[in-house]
């Protein structure tokens, strides 16, 4: 149970600093930051922390299921839309791909 | 009476973890991106939600445990990044450059292809963080008013067109060294792309989880600030 108090308290701590930073990252991602850092300095133990992280990441398609089903009122702003997206997202993606390969092979080899 | 069971919390809730259940094991038996369990999961539950007749808002009221849950799973993404960060070792320099390139290349391209098609803001700002694993894309597009139901859908759709062209794409233009071609798959497809990484090999899988960690926190950063001043 220490685990989930860990992540709670990151979570909470970040939901304070994003409130009063003015609220432009959500304090969840802030908590994460937060976690990694507590993590890294040996602040709070690793081994405490993985099974409850290990369990959240392995279920997280679930948790998110309830936004997708919001596709049953997004629907018609998507389709209104649909060839914008659509082309906006898979040019990005391949960009995307094609960038973080290249920089990578550029800058590695020269070591 | 029935009724009343069928549309009450417990039961909305009963249903989305059963559907999630079945399409799982639907998808371990056909193994096509296609028939995915999560958006298989979508599609049924609206269909079961369209004829019990409940409105949307009821279901995210029952299902709000959940979203409870996916907060918490954002800030586990910290452990994950803890425990991928060996991966950077000695390549810390080339791995952040070719990260945040991507990252700042991945936002400003959809973004700018998307107003000159002629969507609104709000589409924009949904969109805009559409290659990073769907709870930090709902956390960093909701503040800044973005549509997080269409966030979520697309997002998942793009990690499922990464998780079938990325190898074929990224071979076709010469980018062969395993790690650069992870870390590719992970920032453009998030865990889509990254449980198709883990099948092509152990290097390719580790890198893809440790670039859809980075990228979710330089998406996280950045894309409030390029909001506010390039669109």
């Amino acid at each position: 149970m220490l685990g989930v108090l860990y992540i709670l308290l990151c979570w909470l701590a970040g939901n304070a600093i994003s409130y009063l930073t003015g609220g432009y990252i959500s304090g969840n991602i802030i908590g994460m930051v937060l976690l990694f850092a507590a993590l890294e300095f040996r602040i709070i133990d690793a081994d405490k922390v993985r099974p409850v992280a290990k369990m959240l990441l392995g279920t997280m398609a679930l948790f998110f299921v309830p936004y997708g089903v919001g596709l049953m009122v997004s629907y018609e702003t998507i389709m209104k839309n649909f060839w914008a997206i659509i082309i906006a997202s898979v040019v990005s993606t391949v960009l995307i791909m094609l960038v973080v390969g290249w920089v990578y092979q550029k800058t590695a080899r020269k070591r | 009476m029935i009724e009343s069971i069928l549309k009450s919390d417990l039961c909305l809730l009963t249903l989305t973890i059963g559907l999630y259940c079945g399409c799982s094991s639907l998808y371990r038996r056909t193994h096509t991106v296609f028939l995915h369990p999560v958006l298989l999961t979508f599609l049924a539950m609206i269909a079961f939600l369209k004829i019990l007749g409940v409105p949307y808002e009821r279901y995210r009221e029952a299902t709000e445990i959940l979203n409870f849950a996916l907060g918490m799973s954002v800030v586990a993404l910290g452990y994950l990044l803890y425990e991928q960060k060996e991966q950077m070792k000695g390549q810390t320099a080339p791995i952040l450059a070719s990260i945040l390139s991507g990252c700042i290349v991945g936002i400003i391209s959809v973004v700018y292809i998307a107003e000159y098609m002629g969507a609104d803001r709000t589409i924009l700002t949904s969109i805009a963080p559409k290659s990073v694993t769907v709870p930090i894309a709902v956390a960093v597009a909701a503040p800044l008013g973005g549509e997080v139901t269409v966030t979520s859908v697309v997002v998942f759709c793009v990690g499922i067109f990464g998780n079938m062209i990325g190898f074929r794409l990224l071979k076709l233009f010469g980018i062969r060294n395993p790690k650069a071609q992870g870390l590719a798959m992970g920032s453009a497809a998030h865990g889509v792309g990254t449980a198709r990484a883990i099948e092509q090999g152990a290097v390719e899988g580790a890198m893809s989880g440790l670039a859809m960690a980075l990228m979710g926190i330089a998406t996280a950063l950045l894309l409030p600030l390029i909001e506010k001043y390039l669109y």
